[in-house]
C-alpha cells in the first residue's frame, strides 16, 4: 500500500469521479445548457429592440442567465453522496475534508465552463456582437466568474441537500452572493465589448478578483462545519 | 406524561421591565423630535423620519448584524449552544430592525426626492442585509437536527459578514460610475445640534429596544431549548 | 504480537439530543482479534462504529489506531476498513469504478490490480463493468465488502456484513475475514447472527444502551447458554 493522496492529489481523485458520474448520465449538463440557451432567447424578446440595441443588453442577459443556470448544475452536486451514503466512503478514506470540498468544486468548475463554452458563443450570435479582441477579453471574466459562482455554490449545495427544501433554499442562500458576481462580470465584459479602455473595466475587475479569492478561502475554511461529525 | 420526571421548571412570567423603560424612552424621544426639535428648512416635517430611519439602519447594519456574525465565529470556535441562540435572537431582532429601514426609506425618499428607491450603498447593502437575515431564518427552519441548525446558520452568517462589504463596494462603484440624477442622500447630514442631540437621543433609545428585545427573544430561545430537552428525555432518552 | 494495539478505544462517549448513545465504552484489539458486538436494534453498535472509523467526532474519550488519534489527521484513516448498513456505492458508476476509486483515495500503488483482485476475492469480478445501481442487494453488499478490502486495511470495521448475503456469499465473506485476521488484522464485527459472530470471534460483547454490559474473551464462554443469555439481556428494552 503506498502513501494516502495529498490534498490536491486527493481533489482531483474526487473530481474526476463527480465528472465520471455526470458524464455517465449528462441528464442534467443538457437541462442546464437548454435552460441557458431558452432563457437567453426569451430575453432577446422581453425587449423593446428599437429602444435598446441587443449589443448593449447582451452582456446583463449573459451573465444573469449564467447564475441560473449554474444553480441547475450545482442542486446535483451533493445528491450522490446521500444516495446510499457515498459520503463516508469519502469521509472515511484518509483524505482531507477540504479535498472533498476542492473536488467537487474543481467538477462544478467543468460543468459551469461547459455551459458558457456554450452560451457565449450563442449570445454572440443572438445578440449580433462585434467579434473582435473583447471575446477574449470575456473567457477571462467567465473564469473568474465560474470560480466565483462554483466557490459559493458548492459550499450552499453540500448544506441544502441535508435539508427539507433544497431546491428552494439552494437559490435563496446563494443568490445574494452572485449579485457581486453578476454586476462584476457584466460591467467589466459591457465596458470591454464595447472596445472601451480596459482602465474602464479595470475597478470591476478588482472587485471579481477580491471576491474570489476571498469566498474561495472563506467557503474551503467553512467547508469542514457543514460536515455532521 | 405518566412518567415519574420531574415536572419541568419555567420561568413565571415577570414583567418585562426593560422593555417597559425602553418603549418609554422611544416614546420620548419621539415627543422631543415631533414638538421640540426645529422642523429643517428644506426637507419638511417629513425630515423627522431621519430619527427612525438613520438609527435602526445604523443598528441593524453595527450592531445586529455585527453580533450575528461575531456570535457565529465564536460558536464555531467554542461551541457553546448559547452562542448560537445569540446569533438566533440577534438575527430575528435585527430583521424587525431592517424592515423599519426599508419600509422608512422609501417613505422618505418619496416626500422629499420624488423617488421610491434611490440604489444608494447605504440603503442597497440594508436590503442584502434583509435578504440574508431571511435566508438565514429559511435555513434554520429547514434543518430539525439541532447541533447542524446552529453550524450552518453560523456559516451563513460569517459567510454574510464577508458579502455585505462586497455589496457595499459594487453599489458604491456602480453609483460613482454611473451619475443618477437624484440628488445624492446626504449619508452624514451635517445637523445643528438640536437635531444631533434628539438623533443621539434617539440612538440610545433604540438601543435599549433592541436590547431588550434580544434579551426576551433569547430567553425563548433558551426555554425552547429546554422543552425540546425535557420531550426528548420523556420519549426516548435514559 | 505487536506491540502496539491495532486498535484502543478508552472512554469513548458520545450524545445525540440528550442522550447517550455510547456510554463510555472502552476495548483495545490487537492483531488477529476479531470483537463480535452483539445487541439489541438502538444500543449503539452502529454509532460506536463510526466513532472508531472516525466518522464521527466522540464527546469524550479516544480511539488510536496503531498508536495514532483517529480524529487527528487523515493517514490513521489509511488502516481502517469500513462495511456499513448502506453500500455506500455510486450507483452511477460501475463495480469496478467504485472499488477502484476507493483504491485510489487509500493511496494503493496500483489501483486497478488491487481492485481486481479484491473484486475477484468476493466473486463478483464478472460483474465489474455493470452500474452498482444494478446488481441486487446481496451482489452491492458483495461490491461494498469487496471495495472495504481493497486497500489491505489493519482494522476492518463490519456493521452486520452478512445482510442480504447468500451461503456463497457469506463463505466468501468469513474466509476473507478469516484471511485478514490471519494476516495480522483486528476485526470489529457487528452482528445480529450469534452463530457466525462467535465463529469468528476472539472477543465477544453485548452492548445495550450505550454501555458494554457484557464483554469477555471468546474462550471463556459457552455458545450453548451465551445464546439464551443474550435473549434475556437483549429483550429489555424501554
Amino acid at each position: 500500500m503506498g502513501d494516502a493522496p495529498g490534498t490536491l492529489a486527493a481533489s482531483w481523485i474526487v473530481a474526476r469521479k463527480d465528472l465520471a458520474i455526470e458524464f455517465r448520465t449528462r441528464t442534467a449538463f443538457l437541462s442546464a445548457l437548454v435552460f441557458a440557451l431558452l432563457g437567453v432567447t426569451i430575453f432577446y424578446f422581453a425587449w423593446d429592440a428599437t429602444a435598446v440595441a441587443a449589443a448593449d443588453l447582451a452582456p446583463g442577459v449573459l451573465w444573469v442567465i449564467f447564475t441560473f443556470a449554474g444553480l441547475l448544475g450545482l442542486q446535483r452536486s451533493f445528491g450522490s453522496e446521500l444516495a446510499d451514503r457515498a459520503i463516508d466512503g469519502l469521509l472515511g478514506a484518509p483524505i482531507s475534508r477540504e479535498a472533498i470540498y476542492l473536488g467537487k468544486a474543481l467538477a462544478n468548475l467543468v460543468f459551469v465552463s461547459g455551459i458558457l463554452a456554450v452560451t457565449i458563443p450563442a449570445v454572440v450570435l443572438f445578440y449580433n456582437l462585434p467579434f473582435g479582441a473583447g471575446i477574449g477579453a470575456l473567457a477571462g471574466i467567465a473564469a473568474l466568474a465560474a470560480v466565483g459562482l462554483v466557490a459559493v455554490g458548492t459550499l450552499f449545495s453540500a448544506m441544502a441537500v441535508n435539508t427539507r427544501m433544497a431546491e428552494l433554499l439552494l437559490p435563496m442562500l446563494s443568490l445574494p452572493f452572485f449579485v457581486p458576481i453578476v454586476m462584476g462580470a457584466a460591467q467589466s465584459s459591457a465596458r470591454l465589448m464595447a472596445g472601451r479602455p480596459i482602465a474602464e473595466a479595470w475597478p470591476w475587475l478588482r472587485i471579481l478578483v477580491a471576491f474570489d479569492i476571498v469566498f474561495v478561502t472563506a467557503c474551503t475554511l467553512a467547508f469542514p462545519f457543514t460536515l455532521d461529525e | 406524561m405518566t412518567s415519574a420526571s420531574e415536572p419541568l421548571a419555567v420561568a413565571r412570567p415577570r414583567r418585562d421591565i426593560l422593555l417597559g423603560v425602553a418603549i418609554l424612552a422611544v416614546a420620548l424621544v419621539y415627543v422631543r423630535a415631533l414638538a421640540f426639535t426645529p422642523i429643517e428648512a428644506r426637507q419638511g416635517a417629513a425630515q423627522k423620519i431621519l430619527y427612525i430611519h438613520a438609527t435602526a439602519a445604523f443598528i441593524a447594519l453595527y450592531v445586529a448584524f455585527a453580533l450575528m456574525a461575531i456570535s457565529s465565529i465564536l460558536y464555531l470556535w467554542l461551541k457553546d449552544e448559547k452562542l448560537d441562540r445569540v446569533a438566533e435572537s440577534a438575527a430575528e431582532v435585527g430583521l424587525a430592525f431592517t424592515t423599519v429601514v426599508l419600509l422608512t426609506g422609501p417613505l422618505w425618499g418619496k416626500t422629499i426626492w420624488g423617488a421610491w428607491w434611490t440604489w444608494d450603498a447605504r440603503l442597497t447593502s440594508t436590503l442584502f442585509l434583509w435578504f440574508l437575515i431571511v435566508a438565514y431564518s429559511l435555513l434554520r427552519g429547514a434543518v430539525e437536527d439541532r447541533g447542524r441548525r446552529a453550524r450552518y446558520s453560523a456559516v451563513l452568517g460569517i459567510l454574510g459578514a464577508l458579502l455585505i462589504p462586497f455589496i457595499h463596494m459594487s453599489v458604491y462603484l456602480f453609483r460613482t460610475l454611473h451619475p443618477m440624477p437624484i440628488v445624492l442622500k446626504p449619508e452624514r447630514p451635517s445637523l445643528p445640534p438640536e437635531m444631533l442631540r434628539t438623533l443621539l437621543f434617539s440612538f440610545a433609545a433604540f438601543v435599549l429596544v433592541y436590547v431588550a428585545l434580544l434579551r426576551a427573544r433569547y430567553a425563548l430561545a433558551t426555554e425552547r431549548t429546554m422543552l425540546e430537552e425535557h420531550e426528548g428525555q420523556l420519549s426516548g432518552g435514559r | 504480537m505487536t506491540s502496539t494495539p491495532v486498535v484502543q478505544a478508552e472512554g469513548l462517549v458520545r450524545s445525540f439530543g440528550g442522550r447517550r448513545a455510547v456510554d463510555s465504552v472502552s476495548f483495545t484489539l490487537r492483531a488477529g482479534d476479531c470483537l463480535a458486538l452483539f445487541g439489541p436494534n438502538g444500543a449503539g453498535k452502529t454509532t460506536l462504529l463510526r466513532l472508531v472509523a472516525g466518522l464521527l467526532a466522540p464527546a469524550q474519550g479516544t480511539v488510536r489506531v496503531n498508536g495514532v488519534s483517529i480524529r487527528e489527521g487523515a493517514a490513521a484513516r489509511a488502516q481502517v476498513g469500513l462495511v456499513s448498513h448502506a453500500s455506500m456505492l455510486y450507483g452511477a458508476l460501475t463495480v469496478r469504478e467504485n472499488v477502484e476509486l476507493a483504491a485510489r483515495l487509500y493511496g494503493c500503488a496500483e489501483p486497478s490490480a488491487a481492485a481486481h483482485d479484491a473484486l475477484a476475492l468476493m466473486g463478483v469480478e464478472d460483474r465489474a463493468e455493470t452500474p452498482a445501481r444494478t446488481l441486487s442487494r446481496g451482489l452491492q453488499q458483495r461490491v461494498s465488502i469487496a471495495r472495504a478490502m481493497v486497500h489491505a486495511p489493519k482494522l476492518l470495521l463490519c456493521d452486520e456484513p452478512y445482510t442480504g448475503l447468500d451461503d456463497a456469499g457469506s463463505a466468501a465473506l468469513t474466509e476473507v475475514l478469516t484471511e485478514r485476521r490471519e494476516a495480522g488484522a483486528a476485526l470489529l464485527l457487528v452482528t445480529h447472527n450469534l452463530t457466525e459472530g462467535l465463529a469468528l470471534a476472539t472477543q465477544a460483547a453485548i452492548m445495550r444502551r450505550g454501555r458494554f454490559v457484557r464483554h469477555e474473551a471468546r474462550e471463556l464462554l459457552d455458545p450453548g447458554s451465551y445464546q439464551s443469555q443474550y435473549r434475556e439481556l437483549a429483550a429489555v428494552h424501554d
